[in-house]
């Protein structure tokens, strides 16, 4: 013990878990403290004052609350977004298992398709969404034109003009990207099962749909909970595809939270109302959260996992 | 005829020894099942990037007559689009604005990642596994419900249109995400190897430069390009913080600058997008592999 004392003070904090572990986390804890964590607050704060750009606000109490409550614009975009998300996890999450069990088939080329597969999911979102609102086009949609010559329908469908037609179109772009995501996450789920499983399943003569009911789902459950966590979050978050596509056209119809949070906030100048309104999504965004780490839990439990 | 023979009976040959249980089913029913859906989602999955492709080598008049030829090739191919992209537009300067504050970002929560978790997954000091959950946590702040706050913030330090605001802002969501990457990776590295070096007399640094880091080194790809393409794709940030045309970046500028009133330029629209895309699907075509580890294994994590 008395040899610590001939320690220089440089040696003790390398020694010492604690005091190097403080020095180690404070270039992302600084970053994460002061860009991250204050700004939540601040924008809880924000939420309850009248600020407007250019303008510091006071304490107004849930004034901004209180007037969204009665706000129809507000509530048809919590409406939209439920129905957003909803939808789009919904076909996301059947379309990318399903690309995910193909993908998990033993074709040619595998890692290649892989690869390609996931290109909608790697480039840029915003840019990706301008190839969708050109296809989408109310004269020149190659969608409409393709549908004509086939003789399906006699005129050109208003993609992005019509309230429905519009959620739906958004939506489309939204499973587009995301499927790429849920399948390969979903495929590296898959290919930790053993196919002994499935051989000794098929032996005692179980079906596919029972082999896929009984083996490769249960032991898929952890995963799905946590991509399908990830994906409603991201999708109840969404901003940059319907800012792109329709700006939250026609008539609202298609404005998300976060969108019209940004409408408000920044081209409206009314801070305080935008704040709020992004406040608002958190409660589904912790019930997201619960989810997952129970997820995340009972992954661990499944997997005799100590730590 | 015998060439057909034999290269079935290889192909039959590789699926019993390779396929598993593939011979239990015909190739008719796996023409149907398989390849016949991947073949769909494989056609609606990459018909936009076709669409735009053309799309940006089409001449006007092509752009808008389906009638005179067919709409699903180019014709007359033409440069024109991409001349005016380059030429009339700030597009270059988007571009170089992209790059630096995709570089600079990915390099700042790189460094910040690699002690973070260094010290979360190996230093395990005290409350080290509630850090590692806050980290988890602050990967789950959408960006969305931050930019209001952090432009208040912004302009109050007096980072309002400059890159400083974007390369100060986008480590917030890339931190999180590198910590718990690495995490994992230093977690498969051997703990005897660090305590030999110990032993040894090396110090912690020494440790994390010498031995931690070489062994890691497709940990830190997959995050630095996971990294690179998140800040290259970012766009809400991007749009709030930034109002002068000289320092936007490509996502923002295609949808700010481009579209001007009600006539949109599809040609060079589409230009735009594939040239902002061809960077990221270049890195990607390079990194696949370690793209496809570092996006399951922070699922998996």
């Amino acid at each position: 013990m008395s040899r610590t004392t001939s320690l220089t003070l440089l040696d003790r904090i390398n020694n010492s878990a604690n005091a190097l572990g403080f020095i180690f986390m404070l270039p992302a804890a600084a970053i994460l403290l002061v860009f991250l964590t204050y700004p939540l607050g601040l924008g809880m704060w924000l939420g309850l004052t009248d600020t407007k750009i250019g303008r510091d606000g006071v304490f107004i109490g849930l004034d901004n609350y209180k007037s969204l409550a009665g706000d129809s614009v507000f509530w048809l975009s919590v409406f939209n977004t439920v129905f957003y998300t909803a939808i789009a996890s919904f076909f996301k999450f059947f379309l990318g298992l399903w690309l995910a069990l193909l993908l998990n088939e033993n074709i040619r080329f595998k890692s290649f398709m892989r690869a390609i597969l996931l290109l909608p999911w790697i480039v840029p979102t915003t840019l990706s969404a301008i190839a969708f609102w050109w296809m989408y086009d109310s004269q020149f949609s190659i969608i409409s034109w393709v549908l004509v010559k086939f003789g399906v329908i006699d005129k050109y469908i208003n993609f992005l003009g019509d309230g429905w037609n519009a959620r739906f179109s958004v939506i489309a772009a939204n499973i587009w990207r995301g499927i790429p995501f849920v399948a390969i996450s979903l495929l590296a789920g898959l290919q930790t099962i053993s196919p002994s499983l499935h051989e000794a399943a098929t032996i005692d003569g179980a079906s596919p749909w029972q082999r896929f009911r009984h083996i490769t789902y249960p032991l898929l459950t952890p995963i799905i909970a946590i991509v399908m966590t990830f994906s409603v979050l991201f999708t109840f978050t969404d901003f940059q595809l319907i800012y792109v596509i329709t700006r939250g056209g026609p008539i609202n119809a298609t404005h998300l939270m976060a969108t019209l949070s940004f409408q408000r906030a920044i081209p409206g100048g009314q801070l305080a109302e935008g704040a709020a309104i992004a406040m608002a999504m958190v409660p589904f965004l912790i019930g997201a959260i619960l989810i997952s780490f129970f997820g995340l839990q009972r992954r661990a439990w499944q997997q005799g996992s100590k730590d | 005829m015998s060439e057909t023979t034999q290269s079935t009976g290889t192909a039959s040959g590789r699926i019993h020894s390779e396929g598993g249980m593939d011979y239990l089913v015909t190739r008719k029913r796996r023409l149907v099942t398989v390849y016949a859906p991947l073949a769909v989602f494989t056609f609606v999955l990459l018909f936009p990037f076709y669409w735009m492709t053309i799309t940006t080598f089409k001449a006007n008049d092509d752009l808008y007559n389906y009638e005179k030829s067919s709409p699903f090739w180019v014709s007359n191919p033409t440069l024109a689009n991409v001349k005016k992209l380059l030429f009339d537009t700030a597009y270059p300067e988007w571009l170089f604005n992209t790059m630096l504050v995709a570089v600079s970002a990915t390099f700042i929560a790189l460094f910040a990642s690699v002690l973070a978790a260094y010290a979360i997954e190996r230093l395990r000091f005290k409350g080290s596994k509630w850090v590692g959950l806050g980290i988890y946590a602050a990967y789950l702040v959408p960006p969305s419900i931050l930019f209001i706050p952090l432009a208040t913030m912004v302009f109050k330090l007096q980072l309002f249109d400059t890159r400083w605001a974007l390369i100060l802002t986008y480590p917030t969501f890339l931190i999180p995400f590198c910590t718990w990457l690495l995490m994992g990776y230093f977690k498969s590295i051997p703990y005897e190897l660090e305590e030999c070096a110990l032993i040894d007399g090396a110090t912690r640094m020494e440790i994390l430069i010498k031995i931690v880091l070489p062994l890691s080194v497709p940990g830190l790809i997959s995050a630095g390009i996971f990294a690179f393409t998140l800040s290259w794709n970012e766009f809400i940030y991007a749009l709030t913080f930034i109002s002068s045309s000289e320092v936007k970046t490509v996502p923002v500028g295609v949808i700010t600058e481009l579209v001007d009133g009600d006539v949109y330029h599809w040609g060079s629209l589409m230009a735009g997008a594939l040239f902002g895309s061809i960077p990221v699907a270049i890195l990607y075509s390079f990194f696949v592999e370690y793209y496809v580890a570092g996006m399951t294994g922070a699922v998996k994590e």
